[in-house]
């Protein structure tokens, strides 16, 4: 009894925790990028906990979840044109609702043909279906605004409590508030006898078929709950950014970034997609400027992670956790240091190392000096490249005879 | 629809059919042995594609159609052993991740050498211009020589599997791994050779897919998808669906690209004007697979050939 009555504690201290962070976080970045910034990631959030419900709770790898998002932003953006000719009186407020019906309806169509497999044929069914529907997408540009997309204007209609939504601040407050329900809602489902059932279909069908659960059905209507989630998402998503294209919100290269940024944050742990989406935004948005070679750091991360690390960043934060309360860092501290110590020279030596490269490649011949961190790197000098490789190197095994010994002292 | 425009789709589209084949064989090769799908597979295709454009470059087209595979299954033999090998114990999802990982890092990599754009890598004196013309339609030697090459692979890899001893290790350690290593067999040597010789089968496919189409950045992506559909659709881990399911959707697909007449007018409609029907047939050409992939999972969900209901 006090276990669960602990736990329930921390659920709610965490949502407050949420709630504060939603609130103070646009006082304290007031630029108009960082609203930006932190509107994006809200609809991310949303996104990345209805892809993990399929992932995480129910083992389901999906490779087209894209499209579901992506159909909600089109159903938010063709109700939205729809009531700003007067057609259908719907307020902005509830146009996210719209196109979480709109996915949900398609996912319970689609969700039919898709979750008869489980497994990697699941993966790759949700592939070809993501495929198609980004293919259709490009097919009717009447519907789906071709290459160029629909570009919408969010103000219309009468104000909603004094609210245009022109502003982007507004707009963010939509987006926190509908992120905060959403990421209730989707917790709670979490508790529910089906999400419990998901669990079980994902860990054993067979025997939660013996006990009287038909999985692919359990499949089925996890997936409608998720298409649903992810629709409210990209609604939001169009009506912050006030255009969509099919091209960029239904294809392949955003599911895969779903997937791959959820993994990253830690697809175990219901805050794990949260993490991953904060993380997805900032280095699409931000880390793109810094560097040319983002994605190959992203893959690096990802296969790095998938092997040494398969519960992620949460999975991390968790063990390190675990670590300090059994006492092993106080036990091996001198180790702890170590492995701390060489970590970062580690990746800071393999970062020069292929920022170098990507220098050469791109514009080495007209200007052979590149600026990293506090350093001035010249690409045609033999030992930076030498000093960079010997860091790296010797930093590595340095982690490594730390992370042994660690392993050993357990 | 005129006899020679039949007759020479229907060879453009085996001959696709074919080079589909030469992927999905090496997919389904290592899918029926260690039970992962390789999501990687196509990118192996394309640095096939890449290093037969370079290495052609050095030593010529023919020596190239040698040495390149041979590298590109290299590579993959060596992701075999320092990492499939590692993420094994934690499950199929994880090999499926990493595979999906390393799609993007060869794509990155790829990008890094060879730049961003097409990439001139044309086909050998020996191969350009048509092998032979029908009522002025032309079939182009290079497509020939795909369907030989697949033809030459298909019958190399059937008389490997059946006939040598090495192939009888191969098939027994496919469905019963404990036994063969208990035999004395190292399996997990196996598996290396097995997922090498794959990657080999798809760098393979690259060397002369790559100058008979186009080689470039996104064609790792645009026909990964299809090889999927293809195994799908033919039943998982079956060699032999895999066959008839490529040569299907290289027909099908072949066909519906030369079809300039819309739907409506194919179905005798005059005067409509729905957007549905006003497209052509061969607008549609992309989607098919696809298509045929969704009608076949409500139909038959296991595939043409495939065993297992999963």
């Amino acid at each position: 009894m006090m276990g669960a009555n602990s736990s329930r504690h921390a659920v709610l201290w965490a949502f407050g925790l949420f709630t504060l962070v939603l609130i103070v976080a646009p006082l304290i970045f007031t630029s108009s990028l960082a609203i930006s910034v932190l509107s994006q990631i809200g609809c991310a959030i949303i996104i990345c906990l209805s892809f993990n419900i399929l992932f995480g709770q129910g083992g389901m790898l999906s490779f087209g979840h894209a499209v579901y998002s992506g159909l909600g932003a089109f159903a938010a953006v063709h109700a939205i044109q729809l009531a700003s000719r007067g057609g259908l009186a719907i307020p902005l407020v509830l146009i996210p609702l719209v196109g979480g019906l709109a996915s949900m309806l398609m996912a319970a169509l689609l969700g039919f043909v898709s979750t008869r497999k489980a497994g990697t044929t699941f993966a790759m069914i949700t592939l070809g279906i993501g495929e198609l529907v980004a293919a259709i997408a490009l097919m009717f540009p009447g519907v789906f605004g071709g290459e160029g997309g629909i570009s919408i204007n969010r103000v219309y209609g009468m104000p909603f409590f004094g609210l245009t939504f022109g502003p982007a601040l507004q707009v963010y407050g939509l987006i926190a508030v509908y992120c905060l329900v959403c990421t209730v809602a989707m917790f709670l489902f979490t508790r529910t006898p089906l999400g419990r059932m998901l669990n079980a279909v994902r860990d054993n069908p067979v025997r939660a078929e013996f006990i009287g659960y038909d999985p692919q059905r359990v499949r089925h209507l996890a997936f409608i709950v998720s298409g649903f989630f992810a629709g409210v998402g990209g609604a939001l998503m169009a009506i912050h950014l006030e255009i969509v294209t099919g091209a960029d919100s239904l294809g392949m290269v955003r599911s895969g970034a779903y997937l791959l940024f959820v993994f990253i944050g830690g697809a175990a742990f219901f805050l794990g997609p949260v993490l991953g989406a904060v993380l997805m935004v900032c280095s699409t948005v931000l880390l793109s400027h810094f560097t040319k070679a983002w994605l190959l750091y992203l893959g690096l991360a990802f296969v790095l992670m998938v092997i040494f690390a398969p519960g992620g960043l949460m999975g991390i934060c968790v063990s390190v956790v675990h670590a300090f309360r059994s006492g092993r860092v106080r036990r091996n501290m001198g180790h702890c240091l170590l492995l701390c110590m060489a970590a970062v020279p580690e990746f800071l030596g393999a970062a020069a190392l292929i920022e170098m490269t990507y220098h050469l490649q791109l514009e080495g011949d007209f200007e052979p000096t590149l600026h990293f961190l506090n350093f001035t790197l010249n690409v045609h000098n033999a030992v930076h490249w030498t000093v960079a490789a010997v860091v790296m190197l010797v930093c590595a095994a340095t982690v490594k005879y730390a992370l042994t010994e660690l392993e050993r002292s357990k | 629809m005129s006899f020679e425009f039949l007759a020479i789709s229907l060879l453009n589209g085996i001959s696709y059919g074919l080079l589909l084949f030469m992927l999905s064989s090496g997919l389904t090769l290592i899918f029926s042995m260690m039970g992962m799908l390789n999501f990687a597979h196509a990118s192996f295709y394309m640095l096939g594609a890449y290093l037969g454009y370079s290495l052609s470059d050095t030593m010529g087209f023919w020596p190239a159609l040698v040495a390149a595979p041979c590298v590109v299954g290299l590579l993959g033999a060596t992701f075999e052993r320092f990492v499939l090998r590692r993420v094994h114990a934690f499950g199929h999802v994880a090999e499926l991740l990493v595979t999906f990982g390393l799609s993007y890092l060869v794509l990155e990599i790829v990008q890094l050498i060879w730049g961003r754009s097409v990439v001139p890598y044309g086909l050998p004196q020996s191969l350009q211009g048509p092998l032979f013309s029908l009522y002025g339609m032309q079939f182009p030697k290079s497509r020939a020589f795909i369907m030989l090459v697949a033809v030459l692979m298909l019958v190399a890899v059937w008389l490997m599997l059946k006939r040598t001893r090495m192939g009888l290790v191969v098939q027994a350690a496919l469905t019963h791994p404990q036994m063969v290593e208990a035999l004395g067999h190292n399996v997990p040597r196996v598996f290396m050779l097995v997922f090498g010789a794959g990657c080999a089968l798809a760098g393979l496919a690259g060397v002369i897919g790559g100058n008979t189409y186009v080689t470039e950045p996104g064609m790792a992506a645009s026909l990964g998808s299809i090889i999927f559909v293809v195994v799908v659709v033919g039943g998982l881990g079956s060699l032999a669906g895999a066959f008839i399911a490529s040569l299907l959707i290289g027909v099908v697909q072949t066909f519906a690209v030369g079809l300039d007449v819309s739907l409506a007018q194919l179905l005798g409609i005059t005067d409509s004007a729905s957007s549905l029907l006003q497209l052509s047939i061969s607008q549609i050409a992309p989607i098919l697979p696809f298509l045929l992939l969704v009608l076949m999972l409500i139909v038959r969900p296991r595939g043409l050939m495939g065993r297992r209901g999963e």
